[in-house]
């Protein structure tokens, strides 16, 4: 049964967070409240509260974020690498939703800018989450080619435009985890349901025209949990930062499963 | 570091209630309710056909103002969970995945099962049956 309130230990509410003012002289003042969690202090998580001088900052909710880091407070924990929307590293649950930090504009924030871990994960700390089952569930659809018959002797294994442009959406996810932690059923059974993301990435191998263990694939996947708890909610391609499809993705595989029975 | 447990970050307590969970749990509790539902149906048929005394009972329990008001759940239900259904026979299918499609068949889901009830309903009143 799901648990729909946090764990004693995860109520983030219970104790107060602390005040970083705006400097003096600063113009556009933005207030950001960021989940804060310190594994070292043996306290509950809270919310601390930051107001920036977004006047004197970059555009994207990650150039807050350092500015934060940088200036006010150096023991904001997140994630970050490319800051162009490429490497996955900063996803995060800002303002309600599972985004890229570098990607999302402050301009698209009304009001306060809330940002909290991705939802549902365990917390390493901050604003970084332990992403060890979501990697272990993208190792177990074995996400590499996988063949019988032996390459032809004078080349590579060959597909026609048609073919690679049936992988060329779903092999552009980076991993980022916005859509499983965006997605109800997850949340309540990522112990045995793939979610989103290993399931994009499954769908990648399943239609690839070199692959020839579409048949064992799909028989990892034809599950009630492993595949069947998406109940096609629509929350991973509403969240996902390079605008795949998740969902079409689970969609095609239970088709692709039916379809095989008749 | 200490060996205590991570915390579990919040989830429900600050995801965006959007259209996509709204409609999604809105046909899981209309399934249910139809399931408590033909509890009511089964009701009036077994006293249908255990005599007038009883059926008048049943039918003047159901025609009172708070019968009337399941009544109208139940047929919004009915209706709803219809909708959405046919809603989820497309996505297996293959159909209606992108953003913009199912943000616009959701909405012609909320929009056709009121409009299905109103009608219901009107129907009902016009005709003095309600």
């Amino acid at each position: 049964m799901a648990e729909f309130n946090l764990p004693a230990n995860s109520r983030y509410k219970d104790i107060p967070g602390k005040l970083h003012p705006a400097p003096a002289g600063a113009t556009k003042v933005k207030t950001f409240r960021i989940y804060r969690f310190d594994p070292e202090s043996g306290e509950k998580p809270r919310i601390d509260t930051y107001q920036v001088d977004t006047g004197k900052c970059g555009p994207m909710v990650l150039d807050a974020l350092l500015k934060i880091k940088n200036e006010v407070d150096s023991s904001l924990t997140f994630r970050r690498s490319c800051r162009e929307g490429i490497c996955g590293s900063c996803a995060m649950n800002i303002d309600g939703t599972n985004t890229l930090a570098c990607i999302k504009g402050l301009d698209t924030i009304e009001g306060e800018v809330r940002i909290f871990p991705l939802p549902h994960m365990p917390v390493v700390k901050d604003l970084v989450p332990d992403l060890t089952n979501f990697y272990a569930q993208y190792a177990a659809v074995k996400p590499w080619l996988q063949t019988r018959t032996p390459p032809p002797p004078d080349g590579e294994r060959l597909q026609s435009k048609e073919d690679q442009e049936k992988v060329d959406k779903p092999s552009a996810c980076i991993l980022c985890a916005c859509c499983s932690t965006s997605c109800p059923s997850y949340w309540w059974n990522s112990d045995r349901y793939l979610g989103p993301a290993a399931l994009l990435a499954a769908y990648r191998w399943i239609v690839d025209s070199r692959d020839e263990a579409t048949g064992e694939r799909l028989d990892e996947l034809e599950d009630p949990f492993r595949l069947y708890r998406c109940h096609t909610i629509m929350n991973c391609t509403e969240a996902c930062p390079k605008d795949l499809n998740p969902a079409r993705a689970i969609g095609e595989i239970k088709r692709l499963i039916a379809e095989r029975q008749v | 570091m200490a060996a205590r447990e991570r915390p579990l970050s919040p989830h429900l307590q600050v995801y965006r209630f959007a259209y996509t969970m709204a409609l999604s749990i809105l046909h899981r509790a209309t399934g249910i309710a139809l399931s408590v539902g033909m509890l009511l149906l089964a009701w009036w048929l077994v006293a249908a056909a255990g005599g007038e005394a009883g059926y008048t009972q049943v039918v003047t329990c159901l025609g009172s103002v708070p019968g009337k008001v399941v009544l109208f759940g139940f047929s919004f239900a009915f209706f709803y969970h219809l909708c959405a259904g046919l809603r989820h026979l497309a996505w297996d299918l293959g159909h209606g995945f992108e953003k913009a499609t199912a943000r616009r068949s959701g909405a012609a889901v909320v929009i056709v099962s009121l409009g299905l009830t109103a009608a219901l309903w009107a129907l009902l009143l016009s005709r003095g049956a309600a």
